[in-house]
């Protein structure tokens, strides 16, 4: 081996920097400025979004706070959940202007959380551990945003999936995930080697969907129901208007290889488990933590914390996807497209806001996208695509963690007039998608 | 012409600067005439073990991930007291810890498969890089606080 005077390398190295940093002064001017034209889809398009053609992006907002779901009423009022609140408000109002941008004109509701909803004349929002209600007026304004009706409450809130969304069916029933507080159910959590705890009993009160009355306070686990189990942890979520059943995007469990490096090497680690839609009846059990679901198989594998070995698979029991992603994309956001605006292929069809991963590493992290599925009478009519993508303003194999990347995509809302709205919870971009040709 | 000149000024930059990015022992005993001391290849070794050890959860850059897993950039728990440090690595950590207005609250397993000198050669990477710098650890200061439990 060569030999170096090793003290002082460092300032050689950072002299050489400041020359390449000076160098590409000059040149990146004239690069940014190609780039920028080449990603533009549209006339009128403000953002570095990728859409398919005729579609196009503006930024109606920066909320510079972690904006979460969102919705907008027929008025084009727009209700943003942020997972912290800013001086005491965690849900902002906006209004649209005939600019197309969006001004701020209130805010309410003093804790931190993701779900937002509305449904029959009220919004229904969570904290990590409760839900709360809005009574609205004709022109669907909050009434009075310092009294809402706390309808759910004492729900389990782990360290980690510790968000609740919601959403409502047309029966007066409220949905909520509650997620599982531990990555696979391990007696040490994300320890090496360490093995299920044996039923996983955590079961009982998480890593599911619970049902509630929409309008009776203060209820809990007693009052409610657990609709569905297995599913570790769901933060994107919609109800099918066409076939009046719920879906929901699972985030799957992590860190494979980290885990059980002798069944798992770093690149299948990178892509398993798949992240899963479901089309979710009551009682159903979507096998977590005991299976996850392997997209290039085709099958339900048993979880290597139960005895599984990345061949075993599992035939019976627990329901299977009806998309299956590939892994670690963190579906945050799920919206069956019900507008007139996009062209017919999408009416109906389910979009996902991918948040993107951060634990493919030693790979690049993937997602950072809003994907779309044609669906046709609550299934899947042709194979998921990526629909907006470079929300992170870096390409694939430049991105390595999450934190590089520029914005990161969240919640999703239909417009009144079929736009497509997605925020993204890094600075609290709010994104409006049109079609025009 | 003045492009290409300064195309190739670039790629020798970057070609420099990766090719060294390795020998760069961020701790200032240094090597003397290719003799590496100690403590470089304690950092190198600890480079390694970080990569198949640490860099999932608090990746390529020590910078973490936003709510799950803390940065380890100039924090006071990489550059404060080493004790602090070795216990969680061999005890692991559960506690919400906020970082320049941001909270991480992933559960971080212990580490204690590691041995003393892995662990002490894993900490004092992770204490020179990342714009980090700390004394390095000893195994001889995890060995009295593995045996101390």
């Amino acid at each position: 081996m060569k030999s170096y005077n090793l003290r002082s390398l460092p300032v050689v190295r950072a002299v050489l920097l400041f020359c390449l940093f000076f160098s590409l002064c000059f040149t990146s001017t004239k690069l940014m400025a190609q780039t920028e034209l080449k990603l533009r889809q549209a006339p009128g398009d403000t953002t570095q979004l990728r859409l398919p053609e005729h579609f196009s992006a503006i930024v109606i907002a920066d909320l510079k706070a972690k904006a979460r779901h969102l919705v907008v009423t027929e008025q084009g009022l727009i209700y943003v959940k942020l997972a912290k609140p800013v001086n005491g408000e965690g849900i902002i109002v906006l209004k649209l202007g005939k600019d197309g941008a969006a001004g701020k004109i209130g805010g309410f509701g003093n804790y931190g959380g993701t779900g937002i909803y509305l449904k029959n004349g009220y919004l229904y929002a969570s904290s990590n551990s409760e839900v709360f209600r809005y009574k609205l007026n004709e022109e669907n304004e909050v009434i009075n945003p310092e009294q809402p009706e706390r309808i759910i409450t004492g729900l389990i809130k782990g360290r980690q999936h510790e968000t609740k969304s919601l959403v409502l069916d047309n029966g007066g029933n409220i949905y909520v995930n509650i997620g599982s507080p531990l990555n696979s159910c391990q007696q040490n959590d994300r320890q090496r080697g360490s093995m299920g705890i044996p039923g996983c009993p955590l079961l009982d009160s998480a890593g599911g969907i619970w049902q509630f009355r929409a309008d009776k306070p203060d209820q809990s686990y007693g009052q409610g129901a657990r609709y569905a189990t297995g599913l570790r942890n769901v933060v994107g979520l919609d109800w099918n208007q066409e076939n009046n059943t719920l879906y929901v995007m699972q985030h799957g469990r992590d860190q494979l290889h980290d885990i059980f490096p002798q069944y798992y090497d770093e690149k299948t680690s990178s892509l398993l488990p798949a992240e899963c839609m479901y089309m979710v009846h009551k009682g159903d059990d979507a096998g977590f933590p005991f299976i996850y679901y392997d997209q290039f198989k085709k099958a339900k594998m048993l979880a290597p914390e139960y005895g599984g070995d990345g061949k075993k698979q599992v035939h019976d029991k627990y329901i299977d996807p009806v998309v299956a992603f590939p892994g670690h994309m963190a579906p945050n956001g799920l919206l069956f497209y019900t507008g007139n605006m996009f062209p017919d292929r999408y009416k109906n069809g389910a979009f996902i806001a991918f948040h993107g991963s951060w634990n493919r590493s030693p790979e690049p992290q993937g997602g950072y996208m809003v994907a779309f599925v044609p669906f046709k009478n609550g299934r899947p009519s042709g194979d998921w695509e990526v629909f907006a993508d470079n929300f992170s303003e870096l390409s694939g194999s430049d991105l390595m963690s999450p934190r590089q990347a520029k914005y990161r995509p969240c919640g999703l809302a239909l417009g009144p007039d079929g736009a497509l709205y997605v925020t993204d919870d890094v600075k609290g971009r709010i994104f409006k998608i049109v079609y025009g040709k | 012409m003045r492009k290409q000149i300064l195309g190739t000024f670039v790629i020798f930059i970057f070609a420099f600067e990766f090719y060294t990015a390795g020998r760069l022992p961020g701790i200032t005993q240094g090597a003397i005439n290719g003799v590496l001391s100690d403590s470089t290849e304690s950092f190198v070794r600890g480079k390694a073990l970080y990569k198949s050890h640490c860099m999932s959860c608090h990746q390529f850059d020590g910078g973490g991930v936003d709510n799950l897993n803390p940065p380890l950039i100039q924090t006071p728990y990489v550059l404060g007291s080493k004790t602090g440090l070795i216990n969680i690595v061999l005890k692991g950590f559960k506690e919400r810890v906020d970082i320049d207005g941001n909270s991480y609250s992933n559960n971080m397993p212990p580490l204690n498969y590691l041995t003393d000198q892995q662990i002490a050669d894993v900490l004092t990477y992770v204490r020179n890089d990342f714009s980090n710098k700390a004394a390095l650890i000893k195994a001889s200061d995890v060995k009295r606080l593995r045996g101390g439990r």
